[in-house]
């Protein structure tokens, strides 16, 4: 891995989401890891909770203002705020700003931070100017673009330039790959029958590819595929894209 | 307008289990996506376009009244008349005045969804008049007694099998007797069978796709010519259209005809473009005796100055609902209003109200894709949102997902508490997954998590949460 020095030890934030935390812990020291061998000095303030999408999506805005007030809390002391998952990313960094006026006392700083926020990819390419990865993995895998990050974050080529620069792995693309796999946060329960509908579409491609592993970078999207996958009885694997490219993917998974 | 999304969960289980319906789904959600992006790349200035017509219409929403006005005072230079309609009721009514005032008794239509929305058919016929329907799947759709399936494919979700058993039994009291299944030829009896209402109709009403400030006319955007027939045939043509419709200049016009058909239907542009003013002239070989212009508001002067303002600036291009994974998993019909999949779910909530569509706001993963598409980017998922918001501050919200909310806001509030309930969490999962393909999997949750399971399994992980394990001194 090429090492960074003008990182001149910028203090990161590693806000490690809801799903990361519950769900799959090993994307959260992944991270860390990723991050600290970009030679970043990487933090988890313990006191985090959740960005509030389900608050924001159902329509509570005042309750996604407290989940905003509290990351600011949490983390208005760091250079910046490293999010492995697109669409929480992308709520701090594109929506926050949105819940706030400029009559607000919050205003000021909740811009600043929402500008120093990145999604764990595109900052470890975009940012810490990272072009490949060092490492040995023969799986051959396929990258599911999830919503959030590919289109309000831009993040598409970030993951697949740090992937195919592991030595051995091979990335097969899936026709479809930008389109949703129907987790849609809480869309996933409430609309049962057509998020299952769309996740099966989704399995159907990535099944097509005869890939090793479905990758992504939202942890939502990945047991959302990785379940109907489990339940169609295939062992088609699934990682989030920091597991494997911090070489976390070996292991199996929990 | 009537709305019947209350429905959505059940007709949309209907249409994921309808095989014909699902493989015509397939064929349209991939074709016509892959011919928009086609056209759209050929195009080096497409997405300049996008900017510039998004522009002018935020410009026209601004100034309404004044690009109204001067819409007026053109139409009526070139002799055609102006009724405003502030109302469904008012537009179905001043519809039928002028109907009577030429003694009709036939009534052609084309190429009109304000009308659907309006249900002015249904209002039409009840006071006695014939109405028909003269492009091909309106027409279809009409015989069928459906609703439009699509905003610019309105018998998109019916097979030939289904149009020839539907023209079998109508056509025959045409004599018609002979079953056909050959398309050309379906479309052909259609044709001859039109042809009589074209010819015997006492006024054609159409809507229009733009109106143009600075001359006064009106524009249909059409491949099949029907709307030209309509317009031109009988000696009364009435337009019924919405106010937001308006464009200032002919320069604006080109700016919107040169990315409709590409992001409708992945044409270069589309068969017919007519611009109207007025009825004949003295040395006009046809065309109707008298012009009527019906505009409509019928609750769209109420979005002005709202979070859904932009919704206004819709095309009707139908680019978001061919692209939108919704919509191609359940089809039209589902959504329970004339205006489907994402621009239905802004609209629909607008023109009727919030509690009779919070279903359809609702049924979008906001993956995004729409707003990707529109020609005008209006926002569509934040518009949807917004409907949220109104359905929550109005306590629409289902009561068990208000509960939830509130509780999870609360424990967002209570860092100690949120890390003790996902901990806890964790563990329930941990006891309740089962060994199966080398994985720990939960194959049944409680309460809202039985959705999840319907479909998929869980993965569970075998370890404490990453938060308790940091807080332990584990780093990687
Ligand atoms: S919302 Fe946009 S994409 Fe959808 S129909 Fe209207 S103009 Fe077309």
């Amino acid at each position: 891995m090429t090492e960074n020095s003008s990182t001149n030890g910028k203090r990161i934030g590693l806000f490690a989401t809801c799903l990361v935390n519950t769900m799959r812990p090993r994307v959260g020291f992944a991270s860390l890891k990723l991050l600290e061998d970009a030679g970043y000095e990487v933090s988890v303030p313990g006191d985090q909770t959740c960005c509030g999408q389900p608050n924001y999506n159902s329509g509570d805005r005042e309750s996604a203002r407290d989940f905003a007030r509290s990351f600011i809390d949490q983390f208005k002391d760091f250079d910046y705020v490293v999010v492995p998952s697109g669409s929480c990313a992308a709520m701090a960094k594109v929506h926050y700003p949105r819940l706030f006026d400029d009559t607000d006392p919050e205003k000021a700083d909740i811009d600043a931070i929402a500008a120093r926020t990145f999604e764990l990819v595109s900052f470890l390419t975009d940012m810490a100017g990272l072009t490949s990865i060092e490492g040995k993995n023969t799986t051959t895998v396929t990258y599911h673009d999830a919503c959030s990050g590919l289109r309000e974050l831009k993040i598409k080529q970030q993951p697949r330039t740090l992937l195919s620069s592991i030595d051995g792995l091979e990335i097969k693309e899936m026709e479809d790959a930008e389109v949703c796999c129907g987790f849609g946060g809480l869309f996933c329960v409430k609309y049962p029958d057509v998020s299952g509908e769309m996740v099966r579409k989704k399995s159907d491609e990535i099944l097509k590819t005869d890939a090793d592993a479905i990758v992504t970078g939202d942890v939502g999207c990945l047991l959302n595929m990785e379940g109907a996958l489990a339940r169609r009885g295939e062992r088609t694997r699934a990682f989030h894209v920091a597991e494997v490219l911090a070489g976390l993917d070996k292991e199996d998974a929990s | 307008m009537h709305v019947t999304s209350k429905d959505f969960d059940e007709k949309a289980r209907a249409a994921i289990a309808d095989d014909q319906l699902q493989m015509g789904l397939f064929v349209f959600g991939k074709i016509f996506p892959l011919m928009r992006d086609a056209k759209a790349a050929e195009l080096p200035e497409f997405e300049g376009l996008r900017d510039s017509a998004r522009d002018i219409k935020t410009n026209v929403l601004e100034n309404l009244g004044t690009y109204l006005d001067a819409f007026e005072a053109r139409a009526e230079e070139a002799g055609g008349r102006i009724h405003w309609a502030r109302t469904a009721e008012e537009a179905n009514s001043i519809v039928e005045r002028l109907c009577e005032e030429v003694g009709a008794k036939d009534i052609i239509k084309s190429k009109s969804m304000v009308t659907e929305e309006l249900e002015l058919n249904d209002h039409l016929i009840d006071k006695g008049y014939s109405v028909v329907e003269t492009d091909l799947g309106e027409y279809i759709i009409q015989l069928r007694n459906e609703k439009p399936f699509h905003i610019v494919g309105p018998a998109l979700h019916l097979n030939a099998g289904q149009v020839s058993d539907t023209f079998y039994e109508a056509h025959k009291k045409h004599g018609r007797t002979e079953k056909v299944e050959d398309k050309v030829k379906l479309v052909e009896e259609a044709r001859i069978v039109l042809r009589e209402r074209f010819k015997n109709a006492d006024v054609g009403i159409t809507g229009a796709n733009f109106l143009v400030a600075e001359t006064g006319q009106i524009v249909l955007v059409t491949n099949e010519g029907n709307a030209d027939l309509t317009a031109t045939l009988p000696k009364r043509h009435i337009v019924v259209t919405g106010i937001e419709k308006i464009v200032p200049t002919l320069d604006d016009l080109s700016v919107f005809l040169r990315i409709l058909a590409r992001s409708a239907t992945g044409q270069d542009t589309s068969n017919y473009v007519s611009l109207y003013s007025g009825p004949r002239r003295a040395r006009d070989a046809d065309g109707p005796e008298q012009f009527d212009i019906v505009l409509v508001d019928n609750g769209r002067t109420d979005m002005l100055g709202t979070p859904v303002e932009e919704m206004l600036r819709c095309i009707r291009c139908g680019a978001c609902l061919n692209s939108c994974p919704v919509f191609s998993t359940v089809g039209g019909q589902t959504y329970g209003s004339v205006y489907s999949g994402p621009m239905g779910a802004v609209w629909t909530p607008a023109l009727a109200s919030v509690s009779s569509a919070a279903k359809l706001p609702n049924a979008s993963s906001f993956c995004g894709k729409c707003e990707e598409v529109c020609p005008v980017r209006i926002p569509l998922p934040s518009m949807m949102r917004h409907w949220r918001e109104k359905e929550f501050e109005a306590h629409l919200t289902p009561s068990g997902q208000r509960w939830g909310l509130g509780m999870w806001a609360w424990l967002g509030k209570h860092p100690s508490l949120y890390r003790a309930a996902t901990n806890l969490a964790g563990i329930g999962l941990r006891l309740i997954s089962k060994g199966r393909s080398g994985k720990r999997l939960a194959t049944w949750l409680p309460f809202i998590g039985q959705g999840w399971t319907q479909s998929r399994d869980l993965a569970v992980p075998q370890e404490p949460t990453f938060l308790s394990q940091y807080k332990e001194g584990r780093r990687r």
